[in-house]
């Protein structure tokens, strides 16, 4: 069939199954503009290009499909950059479309070129910058099948304007061939066996689910395992709602603001179980005295990671769902007598002793208390995002999630700025769930922009403000390892949220008491229209318990 | 940590910017590139990149696996020094404005197996191939002549034997 570069883009994404992309049109995409006027999906114009890229983020991993951002060449290509990134880091399958200068004038300077394959390289898991008319249903095939295959991860598609207005001859049968790229799933049957007798043999075994048993929904797998070797399970913050956090065996998340039973737990097993994580040095803490005694069995997809940052004894390199499931056989078929419950009580005494304090009724207000309330009031389905920092870092302490996909949070690259056009994305996923932005005064500043989307769209999201007037992290390591010499933290009582919400035709509630938490949460939900809560909260409030960097996981300050 | 020279070998696809995803790669996990040299191979569309590296012997083999996950990239080896050929093609432009320079300089190509292939009044261009030591040694002589300009295509590597570096299939 005859057509345009541009209809045959928008086509080729409607036969990937796209609902929705999220970006902003501009002078070397006005072709595609033009044709997805008449399409089928939804464009959600956002107001800056990051925001577009952390929607397609946010609404990829609330619902396991890639998400798609667009924009023009030049800076609105460049303003995707870190939403780009972001994704790479944690392994979120996005399709970034880029406009780019016409072919005739690539490598001229020409207004608003940029090599933005260049620049995303080590960024992306693969782009493409489209050269000819006919190759696009090939280039959008492969982008898709790439971004979420494997370990998923963004690609990024370049399209010069000229490619856009050219018309070919289109046929969209096409059958990818990559030979160079082969993810591989099942994990080495030997591997498998060395693993299920190195468990058997475990005293103290203990399990780190990462996001890699989100992305490949093993949770369920996860548990029976748990269940059936008697293993406590920890998360990494992207593996945080892999397994029920309230459940017996949980012992709440790892690292550096991990629970003190979890830093405890893996620090004395004998066996450690890592299944799609990456041991993160936020999860880590120093590698030379991580698990010491401990034989580390890590199962992920990504033969790379295997070795990586921490030396492994039996590698099984695979899908986590699929891995699990055969080990699992493997062990019923020479599992004899139950496991012993010593290690489990152990680890019952430690969740015992140090179940974290939250119900303070202090003014301000203790972060803890607000999160405990957001807690109480959400149901398991509903989804937090969060920003970046101490806010963060709360949610990720305190905040108990039970179920994959109902936290979302910037890990690997740790943007301030994602959670709130994350939670955006999410949303427009998940329309029927309730989903939160957990947010820092200073976070929310760097996207606060994209107030204007989701008011013009009735995206109807909570933005919790966790307002301390201070770039809180850095403030508390200046007061922790810098003598309490706060070099630029400081960001005042600027701006007024909920003066700033009501322009932007949201509404606006600030929360100063303890007893206003859940009357002001309950008319959030309600409201039928998206809502900043601004939670004035004790400014120089440390996020405890922590591991300051490079230290052992079990050298606690509090 | 001691650093030290590394060859690994890679059949590519042959698409725009793979040498780009390639080099950047190897720069980003601190690796030097000494030499690196790309071409064709006995299959269509697939080139053979050969790169000589410098870098720690821990890191290597996640370099390796990182070129793996690219792509393009169909296969990665690393290639240990004692069971390969390793050669490299030089052309040297040298001095030979008298005549006893003349003589001498085609007298130790031929001795090192070079070949002339350009003679001007006052210049002489040999094409040299061989292992590193040879190449090193040959221009080690020429610098009492004056060497005018010294062009070397990297290293390329082919291992002995049964062991073969290529792909299956069409």
């Amino acid at each position: 069939m005859k057509m345009s570069g541009a209809r045959a883009i928008v086509s080729g994404l409607e036969k990937e199954g796209v609902e929705v992309i999220f970006g902003i049109p501009g002078g070397q995409s006005i072709p595609l503009y033009d044709a997805l006027y008449d399409s089928s999906m939804n464009h959600i114009l956002t107001r800056h290009e990051q925001g577009a890229a952390h929607a397609a983020d946010g609404y990829a991993r609330a619902s396991g499909k890639v998400g798609v951002c667009s924009a023009t060449s030049g800076p609105g290509a460049t303003n995707l950059t870190t939403g780009i990134a972001n994704a790479y880091m944690d392994s979120s399958p996005i399709v970034a479309i880029t406009g780019q200068v016409p072919r005739a004038s690539i490598g001229k300077d020409a207004f608003q070129e940029t090599d933005i394959i260049g620049i995303t390289m080590p960024v992306t898991k693969q782009s493409f910058q489209l050269r000819s008319v006919a190759e696009i249903p090939e280039v959008i095939k492969s982008s898709f099948y790439i971004a979420k295959t494997g370990r998923p991860g963004p690609v990024l598609i370049d399209i010069p304007k000229d490619i856009q207005e050219i018309e070919d001859e289109i046929d969209f049968n096409v059958k990818l061939e990559l030979n160079g790229y082969k993810p591989t799933l099942r994990g080495h049957p030997r591997q498998i066996k060395e693993a299920a007798k190195l468990i058997l043999e475990a005293e103290r075994p203990v399990i780190i689910a990462g996001g890699g048993v989100i992305i490949s929904e093993a949770s369920e797998e996860l548990m029976e395992l748990a269940r059936l070797i008697g293993a406590p399970v920890t998360t990494t913050l992207m593996g945080k709602g892999s397994f029920p956090e309230m459940d017996p065996l949980a012992l709440g998340v790892l690292g550096m603001h991990g629970r003190k039973a979890a830093n405890y737990a893996v620090t004395d097993s004998d066996v450690l179980i890592s299944i799609g994580m990456r041991f993160s040095d936020r999860s880590t803490g120093a590698v030379s005295c991580f698990a010491p005694d401990a034989k580390i069995i890590h199962i992920d997809i990504d033969p790379a990671e295997i070795g990586k940052n921490v030396s492994v004894d039996i590698p099984v390199v695979g899908d986590a769902k699929t891995v699990l499931k055969e080990l699992i056989r493997v062990l019923r078929k020479i599992m004899e007598s139950e496991k012993s419950k010593v290690w489990q009580e152990k680890i019952k005494i430690w969740k015992k002793e140090f179940s974290p304090k939250m119900d303070y009724d202090d003014v301000p207000l203790k972060p803890h208390r607000v999160i405990k309330e957001i807690m109480d009031f959400l149901s398991e389905d509903d989804i937090v995002t969060t920003e970046v920092g101490q806010c963060q870092m709360w949610a990720h302490h305190y905040m108990g999630r039970s179920k994959p996909r109902s936290f979302i949070s910037s890990g690997g690259l740790g943007t301030m700025g994602f959670g709130f056009p994350a939670a955006m994305g999410a949303k427009v996923a998940k329309p029927d769930v309730n989903v939160i932005d957990i947010a820092g005064d200073g976070s929310f500043l760097m996207n606060i922009q994209e107030l204007a989307t989701v008011v013009e769209n009735n995206i109807n999201v909570v933005v919790g403000v966790f307002d301390n007037h201070y770039l809180g992290m850095v403030r508390q390591w200046q007061e922790l390892f810098y003598e309490r010499r706060y070099s630029s933290v400081y960001l005042g009582n600027i701006p007024d949220f909920v003066k700033v919400a009501e322009a932007f035709g949201a509404l606006g509630i600030r929360v100063e008491k303890p007893e206003e938490i859940k009357p002001a949460l309950k008319e959030a939900f309600n409201a039928g229209k998206p809502v900043v809560l601004d939670f004035m909260i004790e400014h120089e409030c440390n996020i405890f318990p922590m591991v300051p960097p490079g230290r052992c996981l079990k050298d606690i300050m509090e | 940590m001691e650093n030290k020279t590394h060859y690994i070998v890679a059949l590519v696809e042959d698409k725009p910017g793979v040498m780009q995803r390639v080099s950047g790669l190897l720069s980003r996990r601190n690796f030097n590139i000494k030499s690196i040299s790309v071409g064709a191979t006995e299959k269509l569309g697939i080139s053979r990149i050969t790169m000589t590296l410098k870098g720690q012997e821990e890191v290597l083999e996640q370099v390796i696996k990182q070129l793996n996950k690219l792509i393009e990239v169909v296969k990665v080896l690393g290639i240990e020094k004692d069971e390969s050929v390793i050669r490299e093609l030089v052309l040297i432009k040298v001095n030979t404005a008298t005549v006893s320079a003349r003589a001498e300089v085609v007298q130790y190509a031929n001795i090192f197996r070079g070949r002339v292939v350009d003679v001007a009044k006052d210049s002489m261009v040999i094409e040299i191939t061989g292992d590193e030591s040879k190449i090193n040694a040959f221009i080690e002589l020429m610098r009492s002549y004056g060497i005018k300009e010294v062009a070397r295509t990297g290293k390329t590597i082919m291992t002995r034997g049964k062991k073969i570096v290529s792909i299956k299939g069409k």
